[in-house]
């Protein structure tokens, strides 16, 4: 699966994603990057809460996997991206899985129709069987 | 070994104010402890504060929708307190307005829209 | 005729009369500017910069791009970024570079290799005429958004009306940036100074599209997840035909004709508080 291509020059830090605390750390993590991006404080809460339910579903439905975070740049603009992986059972129907209070396991459905309007790139690839990549992008206004 | 968050009791309401990053176990935790707490003290209010909770997901947010609801089917009513602006903005983009759950801006307002429960603004969607 | 030799030659040209050379080109530009810059900093400007451009192409020849015209890049960078400022149109701006050519205009007599030596100058001026542009673009770009920024900010007052109760009248037409930026002062106006009442009045927005009623209702929610009630009074007939065209749902939102009433409805609904609160205060 083609990942996000790190951007040359900008550091990237990786973790894994195991446990409840590893969602807490991950949530850390990118609020430090946002805040060192110079995102305002409600673009932060924004990123910050999206990374939160990604973190959660490569936990909860990929059976846990690594996030990846990076500054990125374009068009002069910088931006914080934050990658999840897992090599869970896959999405099998995008569209339901993005629609609105769609769930497969008991949440409100908003995780990931909720985190693709709170930033401002969203893109998934999966495949059953083999695993969901979803990488996020918040670019400083 | 999770810690917990401490539940307080002043007078006939539980105030809960929540200090920390929220990891999920905690968060179900509290939604227990809310339950058997009002069961146990006969509390007729619930204040839960965010003033320090930086962000509220999903996660967190059904949780407050259902401890508002388990609370009143306890016959206790529940007041969410200090959500920050960026935190109400986020939600909002969220899709969640936590329906069913009454707010207020401060603790101090919390209070005294327990304490006046015949006076009160209808109940929120 | 080898590139450097042209270049030699041209430094031989242009220092051989360099005072009489600059002056003229100085003179040439005064009367494009009209008087608008005053001749002693017109001559300070351009014999600087006729210094700095004879020293750039002894050094780097024709590659203006290079080390060597960095002092030239940056006076142009000076004088285009001044020229934006104070008004001067690109062609004005532009000519004043460009003038520079005609100080060794060929005629009928003039060498071969001094012709040469022209086109090499010609070509130069040409890139460096480009370059102030370029620089005077930028400038004029970053003066206009400077100036929607502070538009932005004049636009959007928060107001308090009352104990507990802060306004924004909204003034113009609404795009999606600024009603994001109104939602957010306004929210945090509410934590500030502790109001659980807040007014939008959109009497002086004479249009809203979906994307600008969405962000109203948003904000309507938002208050309401921190605790305060909020109400949109002065809704246009126009802007209701639109809203309900749209299929926007307003739902339970409080919606008032004037903001007098809406000022009104939010007194009303924080007497309580406010009898409650006076006692104390």
């Amino acid at each position: 699966m083609s990942g996000l291509p790190p951007v040359p020059g900008t550091e990237h830090q990786t973790i894994t994603i195991e446990s409840n605390d590893d969602v807490v750390r991950a949530r850390q993590l990118v609020r430090g990057l946002a805040q060192r991006c110079k995102l305002s404080l409600v673009d932060q809460t924004k990123l910050v809460t999206a990374a939160s339910e990604l973190a959660r579903n490569t936990l909860v439905y990929g059976g846990g996997g690594v996030m990846r975070l990076g500054l990125v740049q374009r068009d002069g603009r910088t931006g914080v991206t934050a990658v999840f992986e897992d090599s869970g059972p896959g999405i099998p129907d995008i569209d339901q899985a993005m629609t609105d209070g769609w769930t497969s396991g008991g949440g409100l459905g908003l995780g990931l129709s909720g985190a693709r309007r709170l930033v401002d790139d969203f893109t998934l690839e999966t495949e059953v069987g083999s695993g969901t990549q979803i990488a996020v992008t918040k670019w400083a206004r | 070994m999770t810690e917990r968050v401490p539940v307080l009791k002043i007078g006939d309401v539980l105030l809960v104010s929540i200090q920390v990053d929220l990891e999920d176990q905690i968060v179900l935790d509290l939604q227990e402890d809310l339950a058997s707490r009002i069961v146990e003290s006969g509390a007729r209010g619930v204040v839960i504060d965010i003033t320090a909770v930086e962000i509220v997901d999903s996660f967190v947010g059904r949780m407050l929708a259902t401890t508002a609801a388990i609370s009143r089917m306890l016959d206790a009513e529940t007041v969410v307190v200090g959500m920050r602006p960026a935190v109400a903005i986020t939600l909002v983009e969220l899709g969640l307005s936590l329906g069913g759950v009454r707010t207020a801006l401060t603790l101090e307002k919390g209070l005294n829209l327990l304490a006046r429960p015949g006076n009160d603004r209808p109940a929120q969607r | 005729m080898a590139e450097q030799d042209i270049s030699a030659r041209l430094v031989e040209l242009l220092t051989a009369r360099g005072e009489l050379l600059a002056s003229a080109w100085v003179e040439a530009v005064s009367r494009t500017l009209r008087g608008r810059i005053s001749l002693a900093e017109l001559d300070r400007e351009l014999h600087d910069l006729y210094t700095a451009l004879v020293a750039g192409i002894r050094e780097g020849g024709s590659d203006w791009q290079g080390e060597a015209y960095a002092e030239v890049r940056a006076l142009l960078s000076e004088l285009s970024r001044g020229r934006a400022r104070q008004g001067f149109t690109p062609t004005e701006t532009a000519t004043s570079v460009l003038a520079c050519k005609d100080i060794l205009a060929p005629t009928a007599d003039t060498p071969a290799e001094d012709i040469h030596a022209y086109l090499q100058l010609s070509k130069l001026v040409d890139s460096l005429a480009l370059f102030t542009l370029e620089v005077y673009a930028k400038t004029r770009e970053e003066i206009i958004s400077a100036q929607a920024e502070q538009l932005m900010e004049l636009s959007t007052p928060v107001v308090k009306l009352w104990d507990g109760v802060v306004a924004v009248p909204l003034v113009g037409t609404l795009d999606s940036a600024r009603t994001q930026v109104v939602m957010e002062k306004l929210l945090q106006a509410l934590v500030d100074i502790n109001a659980d009442q807040a007014i939008i009045d959109i009497t002086g927005v004479p249009a809203v599209d979906t994307e600008v009623a969405q962000h109203l209702l948003k904000t309507v929610v938002a208050a309401r997840l921190m605790g305060a009630e909020c109400i949109i009074s002065g809704i246009r007939p126009q802007i209701a035909q639109t809203i309900v065209a749209l299929g926007i749902q307003f739902g339970d939102i409080v919606t008032k004709a004037s903001l007098a009433d809406a000022l009104k409805h939010a007194l009303r609904n924080s007497s309580t508080d406010l009898s409650i609160n006076g006692g104390q205060a």
